[in-house]
């Protein structure tokens, strides 16, 4: 069974009357013990994918498909049971330098919150030794139970981020951005150590992040996507060295590999923006965008089909010769 | 060759910090201020030059740009504009300025949401009372900028440009004042990895069109990769290792620049050297070499084995020279140089000067 199984996930906003589509029919699946990664540029709808997950998102969001962790589904739970799942079964750790703590409580009080609030029998005592064993395990000082946020740094705060999630024993942490705002050395300290804990623990990792470098490195499985769907599916690593979505390939370029001649004094980037969700373009939504757009790129909404052994891509250039006969 | 070299970055330098310290509070009985951040510096930017200065958070590199910018007044050392130091009064400074421009990360918090493109770019125009017909120096550096037709964007409001228009207006408010230098602070960690190539890719043919000179301030040595020539890379208010870019990311000599690289997550050939801590206080630099509490070269026995650890930990560092040639402030890289030759970060600038053709 997967531990986080997504179909046809659709989710749009409601901004002034308007229904804005930011997530149009993804399918993901997250197993225990597996990282699966979510690339992709602001407003690609990555971030109100992992906020579906926990049904995070604001009143008056459309959310359709199915979303099912440890088999039940998440879209349909009741209140009650909803918040049993947070932290428990599923948490999140969000950008910690942007919001997620709150400044004026202890660093050990944020933490025992969420164990106290699923297991009230724990005691504050025992919550609060929990807490300081927790920020031990993530590499902060058990003394910082006592501090308030700003005394942290910013890699210390997002540790104590992972720590929370880590509370209540889940089964599966959602990481949105979660070293987005840390310098390379403490980002690679965050990273060890969410992977650590998905080999110790065994926990399923689903992390979203716009570094595709990042993803490539600490996922098994990645995905890209955007304009709400995802457009390349694949083995981490592979994806990035050799992706075969146009849009894929521009992402995984504009990481510069240093030490490769191709991409010295050759910055690469795409022209043109991401699209107005409001205004899609017609057929393939990276045609207009697309350096390999032919004419029926601007006609057919290409979705997901075979691109090699376990990929998948969203493009008329890839897979069977006699699909592309048919579009013809 | 190396005196060649050394024309070019330090004697024809556009902008030159030399033996530059800044620092913030009151001073001390010491005659030193508390804080540290730029804690001796030597770095030089030639015309047409693209100069990357990397390092993490809190290592200084932004007040050395400030600094540079003439924002921050040094207590000792100067900022030098083709060899002459930099004056600080208003007059002085509205001058050099207009000559050196800076280019900040956030193109949103950059440009005032009420104020048309056109106003946002004429505006430095307007205050550096430039003569000429401001329409066609407002359009003129719209497309330099990579924004054609300029017009159609001149009555367009910051909402309503993406992300790298916004940078591309703000890259424009600097180029109408046809500025020697521009100093640009992250100038794309804010835009989508789309994005930030074509704003990069920009930078270059500006170079390559104006002969701009380009201080570029960053935390991503991928970008260090993708545009400079050379790069600066600095810890703890000083320069710690700079040298033409393929050979500081080829072959780094610091064993903070290889920690650096290693960590990088498209690093594949590098075993990961990941540091304890972060970047230390600027109030407390530790004695000898300032790298040395989280050295992984004292870490790993390597120094003591060249029997250097002690003075690792005790003998100060001299400044890194502004010359061109690839140099790093290491007793171990030095003890380490493949032919016994004098490394210029023990030399001096001037001895180095002294090598013949």
């Amino acid at each position: 069974m997967n531990l986080l199984e997504i179909r046809d996930l659709r989710v749009s906003y409601r901004i002034n009357g308007e229904d804005l589509p930011a997530v149009r029919g993804v399918d993901l699946d997250v197993q225990a013990g597996e990282t699966v990664g979510i690339a992709g540029e602001s407003g690609c709808g990555k971030s109100t994918l992992a906020g579906a997950v926990l049904r995070l998102l604001p009143n008056g969001t459309r959310v359709t498909g199915q979303v099912r962790l440890a088999g039940e589904d998440v879209l349909s739970m009741s209140w009650g049971r909803l918040r049993a799942v947070r932290w428990n079964t599923a948490s999140i750790v969000f950008q910690a330098a942007m919001h997620g703590l709150n400044p004026v409580r202890r660093i050990g009080q944020q933490i025992a919150e969420p164990i106290l609030v699923h297991e009230p029998a724990a005691g504050t005592r025992r919550a609060a030794a929990r807490a300081a064993e927790l920020l031990e395990q993530v590499g902060v000082p058990a003394w910082r139970v006592r501090s308030y946020p700003h005394e942290l740094s910013g890699g210390q705060r997002q540790r104590v981020m992972i720590a929370m999630a880590l509370a209540c024993d889940p089964q599966l942490i959602v990481a949105d951005e979660p070293t987005t705002a840390l310098d390379v050395m403490v980002q690679a300290q965050v990273l060890n150590l969410l992977r650590d804990l998905v080999r110790e623990r065994g926990v399923g990792l689903l992390m979203i992040s716009h570094d595709l470098s990042v993803l490539a490195d600490l996922c098994d499985r990645v995905a890209v996507m955007y304009a709400g769907r995802v457009v390349e599916q694949g083995p981490g690593g592979r994806l990035f060295t050799d992706a075969t979505h146009p849009y894929a390939r521009a992402l995984a370029a504009a990481f510069p590999v240093i030490g490769d001649p191709a991409s010295r004094m050759a910055p690469r980037g795409l022209p043109g923006d991401p699209p107005d969700p409001r205004e899609l373009p017609s057929g393939c939504p990276f045609h207009p965008r697309c350096p390999d757009a032919v004419v029926v790129c601007g006609e057919t909404d290409v979705r997901l089909r075979e691109a090699g052994p376990d990929r998948t891509a969203a493009c008329v250039h890839v897979g069977v010769t006699q699909e592309r006969e048919g579009i013809r | 060759m190396r005196s060649r070299q050394v024309d070019t970055a330090s004697d024809g330098a556009v902008i030159e910090a030399r033996d530059l310290h800044v620092g913030f509070g009151a001073t001390t009985r010491s005659g030193q201020p508390p804080i540290r951040a730029v804690d001796g510096v030597e770095l030089a930017i030639g015309r047409g030059e693209i100069v990357a200065l990397a390092g993490e958070s809190g290592c200084g590199k932004t007040t050395l740009a400030r600094a540079l910018l003439g924002l921050e007044r040094p207590w000792r050392g100067q900022v030098l504009q083709h060899g002459q130091p930099l004056r600080y009064g208003t007059r002085a400074l509205r001058g050099y300025r207009r000559q050196v421009q800076l280019v900040l990360q956030d193109p949103s918090g950059a440009l005032n949401p009420r104020r048309t493109v056109y106003e946002a770019v004429a505006e430095g125009l307007r205050i550096h009372r430039l003569p000429g017909d401001e329409r066609d120096q407002v359009a003129r550096a719209l497309s330099l900028a990579g924004l054609r037709p300029a017009e159609r964007f001149f009555s367009r409001y910051p909402h309503e440009l993406s992300g790298g228009q916004r940078q591309r207006v703000v890259i424009a408010g600097a180029l109408v004042l046809d500025p020697a230098v521009i100093v640009a602070d992250e100038p794309v960690s804010a835009l989508d990895a789309s994005v930030r190539g074509e704003i990069l890719a920009l930078l270059l043919s500006l170079r390559e069109q104006l002969g701009l000179s380009v201080l570029v301030v960053t935390h991503d040595l991928g970008l260090a990769w993708n545009i400079a020539d050379r790069l600066a890379v600095m810890y703890l208010g000083r320069i710690i290792e700079s040298g033409p870019t393929e050979q500081v990311l080829g072959a780094p000599r610091h064993p903070y620049t290889g920690a650096l690289l290693s960590v990088l997550p498209e690093s594949t050939h590098r075993a990961p050297v990941v540091l304890r801590g972060e970047a230390p206080d600027p109030s407390r630099v530790p004695s000898g070499c300032r790298f040395h509490p989280r050295c992984p070269a004292l870490g790993d026995g390597s120094a003591g084995r060249a029997g250097i650890a002690d003075r690792c930990r005790s003998e100060p560092l001299r400044m890194l020279p502004a010359a061109a040639g690839h140099t790093a402030a290491c007793l171990l890289a030095r003890s380490s140089e493949p032919d016994g030759s004098v490394d210029p970060a023990d030399a001096g600038p001037a001895a180095d000067r002294a090598v013949p053709a």
